[in-house]
């Protein structure tokens, strides 16, 4: 089943549905990415349910992190995450070095700046993931040469 | 680190991946329903996000099955609950209620994934929640010169036993190619 593809597709036409064909002002597309980093962290909370389901409890929010670059990275995008590095003072960074939502963006330099949109979506997703978790985060992204891609977790301490 | 067994059972993946469709699907419905006034305007919002879908999906689909070109609409049909429905969805529909010219028939989904997890809200009661797959199949149908119409006629979520897709033939498209090219 290629059911991978669906999700693509769908996640194309979210992008496109939101920031419209035409380029508009700064202040207008932070407001979109905003729109869709909140869908993403609705369908992440949904989606850490039904994977914790019959998980044993984490030890400790490092045990959490790792659940996040492995299981779910690999129920998002079929593989785990490249490298994940800390601070051990609540940063964290995940790598994927070929992140699937940028795989049809053509390589290299020249759609950097189209990239933020395409990533807004997952960093949700990890948002909501984390806080249904009991991690309250916040998530950046960053890409320099695509497809690979950084993801910045600051945890929120309470 | 990276060589390590996640915890979760792999084998489960699949069902993991389209839950993930359906969710941002969800989501997207969600949303719609935020930015417009009416059921009728994200009915028709569905629609054309399916339309664009399936216009790209079909090269997709022509890749992956390496199905030829159609000889009639039965075929069309077979090929779509078969082949499409399941590759996509992982659900096979059934193909039922033909027209008497063979014309007209019905897709007949005991299970749509796409409203796993939903209920409508009592205000929304002329939204048609799965309307990106009419969108999605008369985009992709009208790829390979065949314009049909598609509607819901049945739907769970309104209470209906099972999900009906009801799609009719209206005309094959005939190729423009351009002048004095043959």
């Amino acid at each position: 089943m290629a059911d991978e593809a669906p999700f693509q597709f769908l996640h194309s036409e979210v992008i496109q549905y939101v920031f419209g064909a035409s380029d508009s002002g700064d202040a207008e597309t932070g407001r979109n990415i905003t729109k869709v980093e909140s869908m993403g962290f609705r369908v992440g909370q949904g989606l850490i349910e039904r994977l914790t389901k019959e998980t044993s409890r984490f030890k400790d929010e490092l045990d959490v992190m790792k659940f996040i670059c492995k299981d779910f990275w690999t129920c998002l995008f079929k593989k785990q995450i490249d490298n994940l590095r800390t601070n051990h003072q609540g940063i964290y960074v995940l790598q994927d070095s070929k992140f699937q939502l940028l795989s049809h963006l053509s390589a290299g330099k020249q759609y950097l700046d189209q990239a933020p949109k395409y990533l807004a979506f997952t960093c949700g997703l990890v948002r909501g993931a984390l806080s249904n978790l009991g991690v309250k985060s916040i998530v950046t992204a960053e890409v320099s040469i695509m497809p690979a891609c950084k993801f910045q977790v600051m945890i929120q301490k309470i | 680190w990276g060589r390590e067994q996640g915890r979760g059972s792999q084998g489960r993946q699949m069902e993991r991946n389209s839950e993930l469709f359906t969710l941002t699907y969800g989501a997207l419905v969600t949303q719609l329903c935020k930015d417009y006034e009416n059921d009728e305007e994200v009915n028709k919002q569905l629609d054309k996000m399916g339309y664009n879908i399936g216009v790209r999906l079909i090269e997709d689909f022509l890749a992956r099955s390496s199905i030829g070109r159609c000889q009639d609409f039965r075929e069309t049909a077979d090929v779509i609950a078969k082949v499409a429905f399941k590759m996509y969805l992982g659900v096979t529909p059934s193909v039922t209620n033909w027209s008497p010219a063979g014309d007209e028939f019905s897709l007949i989904l005991e299970n749509n994934p796409l409203v796993d997890f939903v209920e409508l809200p009592d205000n929304h009661n002329t939204l048609v929640y799965s309307n990106l797959l009419c969108g999605v199949l008369r985009g992709a149908l009208e790829m390979v010169q065949m314009a049909v119409d598609v509607k819901f006629v049945q739907d769970t979520l309104r209470g209906d036993n099972v999900t009906e897709i009801r799609m009719k033939f209206i005309k094959r498209i005939e190729e423009n190619l351009p002048a004095g090219d043959e």
